[in-house]
């Protein structure tokens, strides 16, 4: 009963949360605060990117230290088409969808063959080796990265040069992702990637080869990832290696534990924290990592269910 | 008699310089339960687990259902109709024990790929696993989180999640440890409605539940097989007497 009391819980301010989001462009309008659209927006870019990423860590059990590399190979693949003066959206969003899942396919298979520390190691490898591939390429500004100058084109479908437009069609693709993520989670599919998380071996002993799921777990998370890439890139306008950099993937990880690991709006709400944090605090303290890493140590001591679940259990309780 | 289900023959496995199975042969057939037995350490689970596919073995051949099964992996035996229990329940502790059961029947209704539609809606599932559960007499308990159950209903509930595979072929390790005499009880009536239609390789300690429902022994001390019978053969075999029996008077 206070299972569910808090299942509730956690939906009505879900959906307070959504409710928010839909309205917060007319409010930043009304007070003309730009400002907070591009923090919001980068709010839900990251949210997706941590969902994509609980998919695999939360549900799966599979740990990557890597995953800010889909961010940017889904960035990369708006940024190279406009160096070359190639603004088609479709082309774009397919590219990043279709290199990230490459990616992960080649790099997941490899990684997928060892358990435990190896395979966070071995994320985090070839998340590296592909920032210093995207450092090396002079051609594409290496370190210094590439201005893009115009944002994806749909023709008359979309413009994505109009901040509010592009904020709803960010909204539109969390929302996405997280039925996406809810569907996949409870599907028979999702129940194969989560035995697999409890007890390997016990699956394989009711007759799952476990590697092919999770591969596939692995390669749905990834293009997940890349398409909040994709997202970021249109958004900042400006693509660098260091988007993929292991620290950016670390982040990603403290937004899941942040907000509970294995729950579907957890990540959305770590990332909010991660976003509140860093707007605040960095006004006051270039050291916010720091509070960052202590809000850390204090939600692994005392709710490491995360603050999603901590939320329902309030309002719950009532 | 019918051609035997599953035949052994040779296996072997050690670890590191201690022969955990030595050159293990036998043969099990439909309608029949073999019991392994042997004091601790004498490699019964590992000859499970070889069998099972958990291991690989050393040397030998396992036939199952006149296939070389050898060099198959754990899962492809199980969908051949192989199904395993764990000495030391091996579960999925987070989910419901209804969750448990449809998960196992899950591996053998084709590939799940099936990203959309929720599992817990699936009907046929839900069934087949309610009634593996009435069948080992937890079909009240469906609901409760597995983790949270006590160690008799463990067992039972690995032998759930064994039945609902639909198998050919059972190797239950130790599937009565640490029951209730009741609980026993009902192992023993269930296993010998089990074996009606599949054969059984019961590893068990306790010398009543064997002698009351094995069809065929095999006695292993330290990996190797010294003798393997009837029930009246082994009670009356001089080495078995000296080596295992002798000890508990
Ligand atoms: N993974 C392993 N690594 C090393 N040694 C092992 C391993 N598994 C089993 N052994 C050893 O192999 C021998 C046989 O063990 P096994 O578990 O098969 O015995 P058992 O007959 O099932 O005993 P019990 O009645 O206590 O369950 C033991 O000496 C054990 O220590
Ligand atoms: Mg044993």
């Amino acid at each position: 009963m206070s299972a569910r009391a808090d299942k509730s819980g956690r939906y009505w301010i879900a959906l307070a949360g959504v409710l928010i989001l839909f309205l917060a462009p007319l409010a930043i309008s009304y007070w003309d605060q730009p400002f907070y659209l591009d923090v919001l927006m980068r709010l839900m870019i990251l949210a997706i990117a941590a969902i994509s990423l609980n998919l695999i860590l939360g549900y799966g059990g599979m740990i990557s230290l890597g995953h800010s590399v889909y961010i940017g190979i889904g960035a990369y693949a708006v940024g190279i088409p406009a160096y070359y003066d190639e603004y088609s959206g479709i082309l774009q969003l397919l590219l990043a969808l279709g290199g990230c899942g490459v990616f992960a396919l080649i790099t997941g298979a490899i990684c997928l063959r060892t358990r435990g520390a190896y395979f966070i190691m071995i994320t985090l490898a070839f998340a590296q080796m592909m920032y210093f591939t995207f450092v090396s390429i002079e051609e594409y500004g290496g370190d210094d990265g590439l201005v893009i100058y115009a944002r994806s084109d749909f023709g008359g479908l979309l413009d994505l040069e109009n901040n509010v437009v592009l904020y709803y069609v960010i909204l539109g693709c969390l929302l996405l992702a997280l039925l996406l993520v809810h569907r996949i989670v409870n599907s028979h599919f999702g129940m194969v990637i989560r035995g697999t998380k409890s007890n390997e071996l016990r699956m394989q002993t009711v007759g799952f080869p476990t590697f092919r799921y999770q591969l596939s777990c692995y390669v749905i998370s990834g293009m997940l990832c890349g398409l909040a890439g994709w997202l970021m890139g249109n958004f900042t306008g400006f693509i660098s290696p260091e988007m993929m950099d292991w620290t950016r993937s670390g982040e990603l990880i403290a937004m899941v534990i942040l907000g509970g690991p294995g729950t579907l709006f957890g990540p959305a709400v770590g990332a909010a924290i991660f976003i509140l944090m860093e707007t605040v605090l960095s006004e006051i303290t270039v050291y916010w990592h720091l509070y960052l890493g202590l809000l850390l140590i204090l939600v692994a001591k005392f709710a490491s269910k995360g603050f999603g679940a901590l939320a329902g259990r309030i309002r719950g309780a009532r | 008699m019918s051609e035997p289900l599953l035949e052994v023959s040779g296996l072997s496995r050690s670890f590191g310089g201690i022969a955990a199975t030595s050159d293990v042969s036998l043969k099990i057939s439909r309608g029949e339960i073999h019991a392994v037995i042997g004091p601790n350490g004498a490699g019964k689970t590992t000859l499970v687990a070889l069998l099972a596919g958990e291991l690989a073995a050393d040397s030998g051949t396992i036939r199952f259902r006149e296939d070389d099964i050898t060099l198959d992996a754990t899962p492809a035996r199980a969908r051949r109709g192989l199904a395993r229990t764990f000495q030391v329940t091996s579960i999925f502790s987070e989910f419901s024990a209804l969750e448990n059961v449809a998960l196992a029947a899950q591996a053998h209704t084709g590939h799940s790929f099936r990203f959309w539609k929720p599992a817990a809606e699936d009907a046929a599932l839900r069934q087949g696993a309610l009634e593996a559960l009435q069948k080992v007499g937890l079909g009240d308990a469906s609901e409760r989180n597995a983790g949270e159950m006590s160690h008799g209903e463990h067992r039972l509930l690995e032998m759930a999640m064994a039945l609902a595979t639909n198998p050919v072929m059972l190797l239950l390790d130790e599937p009565a440890a640490g029951l209730g005499p009741e609980e026993t009880t009902a192992m023993v009536g269930l296993l010998q409605e089990l074996k009606q239609d599949k054969g059984v390789l019961l590893v068990e300690h306790d010398m009543d539940v064997v002698f009351a429902i094995a069809d065929r022994i095999t006695v292993m001390v330290s990996g190797k097989t010294i003798a393997t019978g009837s029930p009246t053969e082994i009670r009356n075999d001089d080495r078995v007497r000296k080596a295992y029996l002798g000890e508990e008077g």
